[in-house]
């Protein structure tokens, strides 16, 4: 399966399987969703459970929450990650905030998918990935899957959740593993191991990292599309890079992270999201608050410039796997 | 309410025009010949615009969205003609047509579009970020029903300054949900600012049809709750539009507040260049094209008036220099600079 396969599935098993699931958001039903992810389910489980909502995203979300609250399990699609702040109010003070107000005694087991990430020439409010706003807020998961058997996993977890989950999906691995050269055309997922997706029902867990590559000279932190980017850096590189897929950002699996960078003494920190106030910077501090005395040289992150995505010199701001081979390399120097 | 809004109300600009003088003539097809043939140009030129970045796109000079205009082309030409200079026009992600509707130059979007240093944004923007403060045009933006509020601000700052303009606020039937859209009627509405939301009704966001999306079976009565007036308008027909603009316009600078235009039209191609059109048949799209295209009924209407065919050879060819010279425009222009991403995210020091 490619991951808009993998992804479909998970919605199709939960809902076979619980009729509390609900799948809505904006063309989502009867048009399939705008990258399909969503086809053929309302055909398979009716209007009533797989429904069209009028462009309203923060009407879109806060229904959800009731829907939750009153023992439903929602899985929302907002449309691209960009059109997700009108929702924020509801997400931040009601979503995020009910379990402790209620002293645990309501949830909002909502499901937010989103496709975030650049790569397709869409311009400021087509590529975000705004996955910071969202683990800056506590009682919010944040997951993103780099891989079609993980995104079916893990959304599977997300929507047994009783928490809310933000899903994130980088739109530009739907169809392929995308490792940043954009000059060569993508090898499909049926070529990937990771595109042997079990039909049926299975869980990836939220809040546990995978090391996708062991390696003794340095650790590299990813998730989602720079999982790729990063493979293909250490390659060229040819350095003996440690590659960690967070997979889930909050809650974060910090024992993986720390057993890695305590063996290799050295951490470069991957995202496609702008710098500032990005989520390596809490990976970076977690890491010098974790393994400090380990540490042989400072750590690198490697990000999206400080700068609205552009529609021009997409490439320019994509952080390749040139840019993340000369994190490495600084990483490697001192 | 009617007294908080009386207390709130600025002393009007001098230049006035009478409401009723558009509306009473509403029935008399006001429009003269010169007028239809250059809304003929302004129409062929905008299809013929896009028929032309559908073609650039295909060769992949063109990359990500690019939502077209082609079969809408009388609602922003039939509106334009409604305004005067200084009125501002504000729209969604469709906007290549507002954008030469309001006289910005075809060389400018298309090298925006082909993401050019010489485009309007710097190659910047894309097809769905221009603006041009010499012709009033605040945008081109990407986020669905987001522009409806800034119109709405820019009515606000048309009264505050005691102007005559009137800010004109496209969005479309798929924006019309948006909470933002009703908390801008309201506020519009409370302090009776001038503005005319215009929606343009293609029946379609993106794949799903306005009766799946929208409980509203007439979008023009949306502001009905807060006695906003509006109106349907057939959007095929552009002395239609620009009859009901006139009105509209009329209305507001007449210090009566928001005016509602539900302009039903249709977009001929997909919601943007990649589009399963599994939501309508290829008959209704056929039909369309066949029967109610407005610049073929333009095109009769000037025949009927007199008009021969050399007149509207004469414009087709000027249409098709222009398209052509904005094409090679862009294709010859550089990309931008790297160093121009860092350009413009703050004011530099």
């Amino acid at each position: 399966m490619n991951m808009v396969q993998a992804l479909n599935s998970a919605m199709d098993v939960m809902m076979a399987r619980d009729d509390n699931v609900v799948v809505f958001g904006e063309d989502v039903g009867y048009f399939g969703g705008v990258f399909r992810c969503t086809e053929g389910l309302q055909r398979k489980y009716g209007r009533d459970r797989v429904f069209d909502t009028p462009i309203a995203e923060a009407g879109i979300l806060a229904t959800a929450v009731g829907m939750g609250v009153y023992g439903l399990r929602p899985i929302v699609e907002i449309q691209f990650a960009d059109y997700i702040y009108p929702a924020t109010d509801q997400l931040v003070s009601t979503a995020a905030r009910l379990r402790y107000r209620s002293a645990g005694e309501f949830t909002a087991p909502i499901t937010v998918r989103a496709p975030c990430g650049g790569g397709i020439f869409g311009g400021q409010t087509h590529s975000q990935s705004p996955e910071a706003i969202f683990t800056h807020v506590c009682g919010l998961k944040t997951v993103i899957p780099s891989n079609p058997y993980d995104a079916k996993g893990l959304l599977i977890s997300a929507i047994e959740d009783d928490d809310p989950v933000i899903f994130l999906e980088p739109k530009r691995l739907y169809n392929g593993p995308f490792d940043g050269h954009h000059e060569r055309p993508v090898t499909p997922w049926s070529e990937h191991e990771a595109g042997e997706v079990p039909d049926g029902h299975y869980t990836v867990p939220l809040g546990r990292a995978s090391v996708v590559r062991e390696g003794e000279d340095v650790t590299v932190l990813a998730y989602g599309t720079m999982v790729h980017v990063a493979l293909a850096a250490a390659t060229e590189a040819e350095l003996d890079a440690e590659i960690i897929d967070l997979r889930t950002l909050v809650p974060v699996d910090i024992d993986t992270i720390v057993a890695s960078v305590t063996k290799t003494g050295r951490c470069v920190i991957v995202h496609e999201a702008t710098r500032t106030s990005g989520f390596g910077a809490e990976l970076s501090a977690l890491v010098q608050e974790n393994c400090f005395h380990s540490l042989e040289s400072p750590i690198a992150r490697v990000t999206g410039w400080d700068t609205p995505y552009p529609h021009s010199l997409e490439w320019d701001y994509f952080p390749g796997p040139k840019r993340v081979a000369e994190g490495l390399r600084r990483a490697m120097e001192d | 309410m009617a007294q908080a809004t009386e207390t709130r109300k600025r002393p009007r600009g001098k230049t006035q025009p009478a409401a009723s003088k558009a509306q009473s003539a509403s029935k008399q097809r006001t429009i003269g010949k010169d007028q239809l043939l250059r809304a003929y140009h302004d129409m062929l030129l905008i299809r013929r615009f896009e028929e032309k970045a559908g073609q650039l796109y295909g060769m992949g000079l063109i990359g990500g969205f690019c939502h077209l205009y082609i079969g809408q082309e009388a609602v922003v030409v039939g509106v334009q003609m409604a305004l005067s200079e200084g009125d501002q026009v504000i729209t969604s992600y469709r906007d290549h047509g507002h954008m030469l509707a309001t006289g910005m130059e075809a060389r400018g979007v298309m090298a925006e579009l082909t993401g050019r240093a010489t485009g309007y944004s710097h190659g910047k923007g894309g097809s769905m970020h221009m603006f041009s403060k010499e012709k009033n045009f605040y945008g081109g933006h990407g986020i669905v029903g987001a522009q409806v509020s800034l119109g709405t601000g820019l009515g606000f700052a048309n009264w505050y300054r005691e102007t005559d303009r009137v800010s004109v606020t496209y969005f479309g039937e798929g924006a019309s949900s948006q909470g933002q859209v009703f908390e801008s009627f309201n506020l519009a509405a409370l302090m009776k600012l001038p503005v005319v939301y215009v929606i343009e009704n293609n029946k379609y966001g993106m794949g799903t049809s306005v009766d799946r999306a929208s409980a509203s079976r007439d979008l023009s009565q949306n502001g009905a709750a807060w006695g906003i007036p509006g109106q349907q308008v057939d959007g095929m027909d552009v002395i239609a539009v620009k009859e009901a603009a006139e009105a509209a316009v009329a209305h507001c600078r007449a210090g009566k507040g928001p005016f509602l235009l539900e302009v039903k039209t249709y977009r001929y191609r997909g919601h943007s260049m990649s589009d399963p059109a599994k939501y309508r048949t290829r008959e209704e799209v056929q039909k369309m094209r066949t029967e109610r295209d407005c610049i073929e009924s333009a095109r009769h209407r000037l025949a009927e008036l007199g008009v021969d065919e050399a007149a509207l050879k004469a414009v087709d060819d000027e249409v098709k220099r222009v398209v052509q010279d904005a094409a090679d425009f862009a294709q010859s222009s550089p990309e931008p600079e790297p160093s121009e991403l860092y350009t413009d995210v703050l004011l530099e020091a």
